[in-house]
């Protein structure tokens, strides 16, 4: 499974979900390459789910991925939540 | 024996893939990942340089056909594009600054009252940059320079996102979180104007605002269109037949201004990629590192954090940061007439995009929507005086058609700059 976190120049708030997914996962144990990149990169990396914060989630729809979009950057909770049901979806 | 040892330190590639090694090694990691880490860091710094070259090419003609067709020196501010010409000849500087900063700023939060953790790694680098040729150009150099520059660097990383953080807990509504982008003093310039002119009730979120410019998020397309319009303004300016002879080999002038356009664009877009291998393992080793070391510390994160808390602001922190931007440009050409030589700061599309979008965040949260307007609009009035005053210092970089473009590299780097030359 392959997710990508994407933020306008893919430098520092696509980075630190990142690293944040990662943390995640590694609590529920699920398996899964994480990446991030800023929106032109995007639609050339293939994904099977797409993490953005709600400001910039609608440039994610037309991926072909699932869209997590996040209310908040730093609610872990809401990172859980919404990464654990995306992850449902695909599987 | 010795004189390889110094040639290899003295590449800014490998200096920075040591750091980054050691960074994995710090954080036990296995051979190969060190391995993978290591090689990947290296190449993200001759990645940057690469992207620099076409990124600079691009610029060099938009500055002969700015010369030519207004007599004056157009100056479009790019972070990136500044960085990456500067990490050629001062990239070792750079490198041991930024490795020997984040050590500092860790310090600083151990064993100060500032508990601000500086997480946003591309800062972190630009501004070791700055440092080091702020330095460099002042007379200072070897250990002293790297001392007197890391220092430097990790007390910025601590203060800066402390003095952003009266008006971060209005916007977050909690003490948890920090802000760490170097355009502060216009964010907190923005806030300061905001409660002064406007009214935090009346907020940007309760007016319907088209999100139709939500498509300029996407940097190289935003890069794209704007320096398309400054492109074709320059070659308009400067006539055909100037831009078909000196510069274009026969093509087309506006077909030549527009693939020159794109082709900065495309300079910026490698120069990110390779600041994003060069980031890939620094910054998560100094995150692990400084969160052990100092668990109480608050995390200072990148400017978008705050957009989710008012996507209205950030579209209309961006148009009204950009207006600032368009008006500064027109008060330097005025000025021009009677200070020759002035350059001419043009309003660049990605830090009124970032800036302006924050400082309409933070504008909004101490003053409503008559705060963001007034306050991006203040904060694009500032980051176009600023680099005036900064380029002086900046030696012969200062002479380029880039520079640094965010607020806090303007105040530190004049400030630095100018007390450095009053001491020499």
């Amino acid at each position: 499974m392959k997710i990508l976190v994407c933020c306008g120049s893919g430098l520092g708030s696509s980075f630190m979900i990142e690293m944040n997914i990662k943390k995640v996962l590694g609590e529920i144990g699920v398996e899964a390459e994480v990446s991030h990149s800023d929106l032109s990169s995007a639609s050339g990396i293939k994904s099977d789910i797409y993490v953005g914060t709600r400001d910039i989630a609608t440039q994610l729809t037309s991926l072909g991925g699932i869209v997590v979009s996040l209310n908040n950057m730093i609610d872990k909770n809401e990172l859980k939540e919404k990464i654990v049901q995306a992850i449902d979806q695909v599987k | 024996m010795l004189k390889f040892i110094l040639d290899i330190l003295s590449v800014p590639a490998v200096l920075i893939g040591i750091v980054s090694m050691i960074g994995l090694i710090a954080q036990k990691k296995g051979l190969s990942d060190i391995l993978k880490g290591s090689i990947k860091t290296v190449m993200g710094v001759l990645i940057l340089g690469g992207g620099a070259g076409i990124a600079v090419a691009a610029l060099s003609s938009f500055g002969i056909m700015f010369q030519q067709g207004f007599g004056i020196n157009g100056v479009v501010p790019h972070n990136e594009a500044i960085v990456g010409m500067a990490l050629k000849e001062y990239g070792t500087q750079t490198a041991l600054i930024m490795a020997f900063g984040m050590v500092v700023n860790v310090l600083i939060a151990r064993f100060t009252p500032l508990k601000f953790i500086f997480l946003t790694g591309h800062h972190t680098l630009y501004m070791a940059c700055m440092i080091g040729i702020i330095l460099t150009v002042g007379g200072m150099q070897g250990t002293y320079l790297v001392i007197v520059g890391s220092l430097l660097l990790g007390f910025i990383m601590a203060l800066f996102p402390a003095i952003a953080h009266p008006t971060m807990k209005k916007i977050t509504g909690s003490d948890d979180v920090a802000f760490g982008h170097f355009g502060t003093i216009g964010y907190v310039f923005a806030a300061w104007i905001g409660s002064i002119f406007g009214n935090k009730e009346k907020t940007t979120e309760d007016i319907n605002f088209p999100q139709g410019l939500t498509f300029l998020r996407d940097s190289s397309l935003a890069i794209s269109l704007v320096m398309l319009i400054l492109f074709f303004i320059v070659a308009i300016a400067s006539g055909p037949d100037f831009v078909q002879e000196k510069l274009s080999g026969g093509q087309n002038f506006l077909v030549f201004s527009m693939i020159q356009a794109i082709t900065f664009a495309g300079g910026v877009y490698v120069i990110l990629a390779g600041v994003r291998l060069v980031l890939a393992e620094i910054v998560p080793a100094f995150t692990g590192i400084a969160t052990t070391l100092v668990p109480n510390a608050k995390p200072a994160i990148d400017c978008p954090v705050v957009y989710p808390y008012a996507p209205n602001a950030v579209l209309i922190g961006f148009l009204s940061s950009f207006a600032g931007g368009v008006l500064g440009m027109a008060i330097l050409l005025l000025f021009e007439k009677s200070m020759p030589g002035l350059p001419i700061i043009l309003p660049s599309v990605v830090p009124h995009f970032f800036c302006g979008a924050t400082a309409g965040v933070f504008g909004n949260a101490t003053g409503g929507l008559k705060g963001c307007i007034f306050g991006a609009f203040a904060q694009g009035l500032l980051i176009t005086f600023l680099p005036v005053l900064l380029m002086p210092v900046m030696g012969n970089l200062g002479f380029a058609n880039t520079t640094f473009s965010d607020a806090d590299f303007g105040v530190v780097g004049i400030i630095l700059g100018n007390i450095i030359h009053l001491i020499q």
